[in-house]
């Protein structure tokens, strides 16, 4: 029964494509994996714009959106409709092609991404053996596509807050790539169904994520840090800014194209929360040994929407960085530090099972961490507040 | 006509027009644009001669299309950045203009 | 030989001929770049997955980048005023066309005696990483070596020559 409560989606999928001949199956299982994906994210991307809209407001201390539906909840749908409706606005100097163009790179990149990750046991759509490589391959491209839409606007301020969203997304590309791979490196492959069996497993109950473990917590900290700004959102957001670049790289956009626009860089926050998840929180595995009875995809889609809650957190909470502050951040503290994590994993695998590695590896991430953050600090003052007031 | 013979022609006929691109064009970043698909289509040659080969499992030809790839995104970085270099010092990338070696 | 093959060959050759066809120069970047893709795909039809999906990587998410920035630095959007072709465009294309035929006759005479295996290969990305580290470990220290030259330089040529550092 528990078994196949898990297995609830994958047992659908066969009995349906068990009414076509047996030389379509293969096919009509996968466009059948590939409509649900298609129907599923866009659907939880809805539900995500009025958690975001009512999780900011009661940040900043006030009710979001609560005239449409019960407490706002269908305000997607008003916000949909508003956005087919509108008119199309081109500009008459833009370059036709390229601004039609851009749009539809973003989203069918960012919707490939979703090809690899591991949505519960068995539940994979495409089991590559380089499925880690094939989704940042899918991420790099979806920087051509910023770089499309700011350049064709004909727009000083759209190809501004192009170049400075290209920038950043290759720096932060770099660390990325940096800490997912010392989770290859302790999983012994780049596929992404393998590196959750590595986690699967239970010690005392408690499991094996990599997140419990020195190197995966800074790797994770890192990983967060990157995808955050990989993303565009806050506090990593001045290409899009609303107080600076009026909407960066996607200001000549009006109606449907924004609404992809919208729904691409929602999607892309997904995916990157879901790989997160499968690298460093165990994807769809349980955080108890006595939790296994719940099934897999639900833990999966919890870990995902609680990433999300903490993305949404982090805009309501946290200033907004500067460009210069930001990569000076990525090139002179993150990836110094995500190289000498590598490092450290290194240590970690050599060292073998045991409690030495444990103090030795935490001893050297902790006062790296520290000693960097000095450095990087050196020029701030802190202490309590002085006020001057106008006479 | 066998399979590898398709790629290789069509990785023949990427090469022509690259060479075709870096000799007809004036700018130089079109040059550099129809070196990086010469390098590209003899990486093709490389990986159709080791799926088609007798040894695929020595991995040779996708070793050196990977080290190929490595050292094309080196070069374009520093061809790039000459090109960069030399657009400040005389103002254009017309190659047509830049014929003489006093600056 | 599959549609499939038709198709993307077809679009691989079609990109390359619009980079150097084009007059704007964005758009010829852009072009080059569904060349990148296009090639990608033929690698990924024979059987080499780590190759294509690096060639996406690297070749789509960085080289394609740096030939926009580099051509939106050199103010590349305004159309030069002598046309877009050299004064000695007929010989290039000449020497292209006399090279295009010499390697098109050489690989259609030799059409019997190349290999052709039929089998796919089983080459997973274990063996790659294996291989690495050690049948071809020499090649891959020079390439960080290469690499690492590669950065400085480019960073120093492209450098601001009153010393600050852009």
């Amino acid at each position: 029964m528990i078994d196949k409560m898990d297995q609830v989606f994958v047992l659908l999928q066969h009995w349906l494509v068990s009414f076509l001949p047996a030389n379509l199956q293969a096919f009509a299982a996968v466009l059948l994996s590939v409509i649900v994906i298609v129907l599923l994210f866009p659907a939880l991307f809805a539900l995500t714009t009025v958690f975001e809209r009512k999780g900011l407001g009661r940040i900043q201390n006030r009710l979001g959106p609560n005239r449409v539906g019960p407490f706002g909840f269908f305000q997607p749908v008003a916000d949909g409709i508003k956005s087919l409706t509108k008119e199309d606005i081109v500009p008459s100097s833009a370059n036709a092609p390229v601004h039609f163009l851009a749009p539809i790179v973003l989203v069918v990149a960012v919707f490939m991404g979703f090809a690899v990750l591991p949505m519960g046991r068995n539940m994979v759509l495409v089991d590559m053996d380089a499925g880690l490589l094939f989704y940042f391959a899918m991420g790099a491209s979806t920087e051509v596509s910023v770089f499309m839409a700011g350049w064709s606007s004909r727009n000083k301020y759209s190809l501004l807050g192009a170049m400075r969203a290209v920038a950043q997304m290759i720096s932060y590309e770099v660390v990325l790539l940096l800490s997912s791979v010392s989770v290859v490196m302790i999983a012994g492959s780049l596929s992404l169904p393998k590196i959750v069996e590595a986690q699967n497993q239970y010690t005392w109950g408690l499991p094996h994520w990599y997140i419990f473990t020195p190197w995966g917590l800074a790797g994770f900290v890192m990983y967060a840090i990157a995808a955050t700004a990989e993303t565009n959102r806050s506090p990593f957001d001045l290409p899009e800014g609303e107080s600076e670049l009026v909407a960066g790289y996607h200001t000549e956009y009006s109606g449907f194209k924004f609404a992809l626009f919208f729904l691409g860089e929602y999607l892309a926050m997904f995916s990157i929360s879901g790989l997160g998840t499968t690298l460093f929180l165990g994807g769809w595995s349980a955080p108890f040994s006595a939790l296994t009875w719940i099934p897999s995809w639900i833990w999966f889609f919890s870990k995902l929407m609680l990433s999300i809650f903490v993305f949404i957190w982090m805009r309501g909470t946290l200033p907004r960085l500067r460009q210069d502050q930001l990569m000076n951040f990525a090139w002179k503290f993150v990836l110094p530090f995500t190289l000498l994590n590598l490092m450290v994993t290194a240590l970690w695998r050599f060292m073998g099972e045991g409690w030495e590695r444990w103090v030795v590896c935490t001893a050297i991430l902790g006062v790296v961490w520290v000693v960097m953050g000095r450095i990087e600090m050196r020029s701030e003052h802190f202490g309590p507040r002085s006020y001057r007031y106008a006479e | 006509m066998t399979p590898l013979t398709a790629y290789l022609l069509v990785a023949a006929l990427l090469f022509a027009i690259g060479l075709a691109g870096a000799l007809v064009r004036r700018n130089a970043i079109l040059v550099l644009i129809g070196i990086e698909l010469m390098l590209n289509s003899a990486n093709l040659n490389f990986i159709a001669f080791w799926r088609y080969g007798p040894h695929p499992e020595a991995l040779t030809g996708m070793m050196f299309a990977i080290f190929s790839i490595a050292v094309a995104a080196a070069e374009a970085a520093v061809g790039l950045g000459l090109v960069i270099a030399i657009y400040r010092h005389t103002e254009t990338t017309d190659l047509d203009r830049m014929n003489r070696m006093k600056g | 030989m599959s549609v499939v093959f038709y198709l993307v060959a077809a679009l691989t050759i079609a990109g390359g001929l619009a980079a150097v066809l084009l007059k704007n120069l964005v758009h010829a970047a852009l072009a080059v770049t569904v060349a990148f893709l296009g090639l990608a795909l033929l690698f990924l039809s024979l059987d080499a997955q780590f190759a294509g999906f690096a060639q996406i990587l690297v070749y789509i998410g960085a080289v394609a980048i740096l030939i926009v920035f580099a051509i939106l630095l050199t103010r590349g959007s305004d159309l030069p005023k002598d046309g877009v072709f050299s004064r000695t465009w007929l010989i290039g294309l000449a020497i292209a066309a006399a090279v295009f035929s010499v390697l098109g006759w050489a690989v259609l005479r030799s059409g019997p005696v190349l290999p052709n295996q039929s089998a796919v290969p089983t080459v997973t990305v274990h063996d790659i990483g294996v291989a690495l580290v050690r049948r071809y470990v020499l090649p891959l220290e020079i390439v960080a070596l290469l690499l690492t030259a590669a950065t400085i330089g480019a960073v120093i040529v492209a450098m601001h020559e009153k010393g600050g550092s852009q």
